[in-house]
């Protein structure tokens, strides 16, 4: 029998997009107020796991099409890059830089190499999140 | 160069996400671990010799000056060690080429292998033991993965009681950091060093010295702590179990030798005293369960918990000689037990049991094996021509000098017994008639041998050439010898 979830699945489109930009509030806020990579990760995640308990997997899995295994892999990836990137200035691993830069819309908007490593994280945090849920519910 | 000593954590790291992406295709996973894990000898090798010419070589990741920021700290003790891992490494690989089959291949073997070692070579580098505990972490979850890896019914069992043995470790690990960290208020083991010795060790210090005792006898297998291993390293395939027999045990014991040579020194009287019964105990219980098994593989793994004590009685005696012996007696002891899994993993693929009592008359069918395996048994025993023969001499002989006299006579009465229980292995399954029910399993050991000849050449190399790697060895028990020489090279005062 289907249940007829139609209010459920009309509030979840909306809200989805609220809470991924949200998410990415926070994801780029992380570094003068609370917030970071870890939680961004989450909040997305949690905006997947959201459309997974309004739709059935197969629809989700077919919409987003992403493969979480492998964006885990490519977020840890970035984060060893940043890291590595210090051996080409000479200085020790894991050295971050940053400076000012005037961009169009923002204005003066500092630029740091650290943003680059919570995007691992972000990654990483939502490709393990994601392949817990969807391995626990894809198993009969 | 600057960042030499970061290549052992991040080329397997490097190595272990390239892996992932290509966990369908078996040939490239091959290729790619085997390189990483020679560019992982190849640098470890560098390293070694870098420590030997210059000295202590630290790495402060990040820029951050030493007590405020991570270092990394290689000192010959340290660098030895990660050598040793990474040949460990290597010839476990190719072990698993032949031995591991396709479904846990494809289901990440190689990329766990590889962050195994990340966290083995990390958790030896490292200069800071908060760092210590997340590197024992990587390496911990890396092996769960391991240990369970393949589902059978068996490997599900043990594997719960080995995460959850961990599981409690760990969070005693936090506690005991947050104590330390709650006296001396920090967490760089060279500043600890210099506080604790400021402050003189109090009763409290004693009493968090003691509650890391207990946290890395928990991993590192110490009496009483030991009961978690048999189990745990019977279920895994062979080659799991080598890793884990020659690697994990291990760390635990560079941790508490880190831990009471650098940290907590100040009352040997007591801390020591007491790791030195404890050691003997743990030697004493291992040779019990050594000599009661008729499995192969149960044979081997309370070997294992053997070997802890010997070690670790060196280093509770704390004299130079002891402390340089259980240096050699830890890499020997690394490489044998490697080479023992892996002949143990032998026998088994021919024969399918590890039943001692269904196996005999292998000399006829495989005399190379056979050989090698009598050679492994006089390498572990300590009989003269091989390796493990300094390192044990020079433990017993810095127990005199400390006048431990009756754990010096049990850690030559061990040998013996060590030695019954390989022979029996040896006697039993090589020797006499090959029985019939035998005759139709013509299992063969083809590409299981060249890692067992690469480890057992190393053996004999290591036992010949003692002469020749005396050098190392000392300059690594000088350091374990001498705290301020690794609190001058990582402080810079």
């Amino acid at each position: 029998m289907k249940t007829n979830d139609l209010i459920f699945q009309t509030v979840t489109k909306t809200a989805v997009f609220i809470i991924i930009i949200y998410s990415l509030h926070l994801f780029f806020s992380g570094h003068y107020t609370p917030g970071g990579g870890f939680i961004g990760g989450l909040m997305t995640a949690s905006a997947i796991v959201l459309l997974l308990l309004a739709f059935d997997i197969k629809t989700v899995v077919n919409s987003l099409n992403i493969d979480y295994i492998k964006m885990t892999a490519t977020g840890l990836l970035i984060a060893l890059l940043t890291g590595v990137g210090s051996f080409f200035f000479d200085v020790p691993f894991l050295t971050h830089t940053f400076s000012y830069v005037d961009l169009p819309v923002l204005g003066k908007t500092s630029l740091a190499t650290a943003v680059l490593f919570d995007l691992g994280v972000y990654l990483v945090v939502i490709g393990v999140t994601m392949t817990i849920i969807q391995t626990i519910g894809e198993t009969e | 160069m600057n960042n030499l000593i970061i290549l052992p954590i991040a080329i397997p790291l490097f190595a272990g996400i390239i892996l992932i992406f290509f966990n369908k295709n078996i040939r490239i996973q091959r290729w790619l671990s085997v390189i990483a894990s020679l560019a992982g000898i190849f640098f470890s090798c560098i390293i070694v010799q870098t420590v030997h010419i210059n000295g202590i070589q630290t790495l402060e990741i990040g820029n951050w000056k030493a007590p405020y920021g991570i270092v990394i700290v290689a000192d010959m003790y340290s660098s030895l060690l990660v050598l040793t891992t990474s040949i460990i490494a290597f010839t476990s690989l190719l072990f698993a080429y032949s031995t591991i089959n396709v479904e846990r291949e494809k289901f990440f073997f190689y990329p766990g292998v590889q962050f195994l070692i990340l966290g083995v070579s990390g958790a030896f580098l490292t200069g800071d033991i908060f760092n210590l505990f997340v590197f024992f972490e990587v390496m911990l979850m890396s092996s769960y993965l391991l240990i369970v890896l393949g589902n059978s019914k068996m490997q599900l069992r043990e594997s719960i009681k080995y995460i959850l043995v961990n599981v409690i470790s760990s969070a005693l690990f936090v506690i005991t950091v947050a104590y330390l960290y709650a006296v001396t208020g920090t967490l760089n083991m060279a500043d600890l060093s210099v506080r604790i010795a400021e402050m003189g060790q109090s009763g409290l210090l004693t009493v968090i010295s003691l509650l890391f005792l207990i946290v890395f006898g928990l991993k590192g297998a110490l009496f009483p702590l030991y009961f978690w291993l048999p189990g745990s390293y019977q279920a895994p395939p062979s080659v799991v179990t080598a890793l884990f027999g020659a690697l994990l045990t291990k760390v635990g014991i560079y941790s508490i030798t880190r831990v009471f040579t650098l940290i907590f020194y100040h009352d040997p009287s007591f801390t020591h005293q007491l790791l030195a019964w404890l050691a003997a105990l743990t030697i004493i219980f291992g040779v019990i369960g050594a000599i009661a098994f008729w499995d192969i593989k149960k044979i081997v793994i309370y070997n294992i918990i053997t070997a802890v004590g010997i070690i670790l009685f060196g280093v509770a005696a704390n004299t130079p000689n002891a402390v340089e012996g259980s240096v050699y007696y830890l890499v020997h002891d690394m490489i044998i037990k490697g080479a023992l899994f892996f002949l143990a993993g032998a026998i088994i693929a021919i024969t399918g049991t590890s039943n001692l009592r269904k196996i005999s008359g292998l000399m006829a069918s495989h005399p190379f094996l056979g050989w090698m395996f009598f050679i492994a048994a006089l390498a572990l025993a300590g009989i003269p021509p091989f390796s493990g023969f300094v390192g044990k001499l020079k433990i017993v002989q810095g127990g005199f000098e400390a006048g431990e006299y009756t754990i010096s006579f049990i850690v030559l009465l061990s040998s013996l017994l060590v030695l019954y229980s390989v022979m029996k292995i040896f006697i039993n399954g090589f020797w006499g008639e090959p029985k019939p029910e035998m005759a139709n399993q013509k299992g063969s050991a083809k590409g299981m041998l060249l890692p067992i000849v690469i480890l057992l050449t190393l053996t004999v190399a290591y036992g010949l050439g003692v002469e020749w790697l005396s050098p190392y060895i000392s300059q690594a028990a000088e350091t374990l010898l001498d705290p301020t020489i690794y609190i001058q090279a990582v402080l810079k005062e």
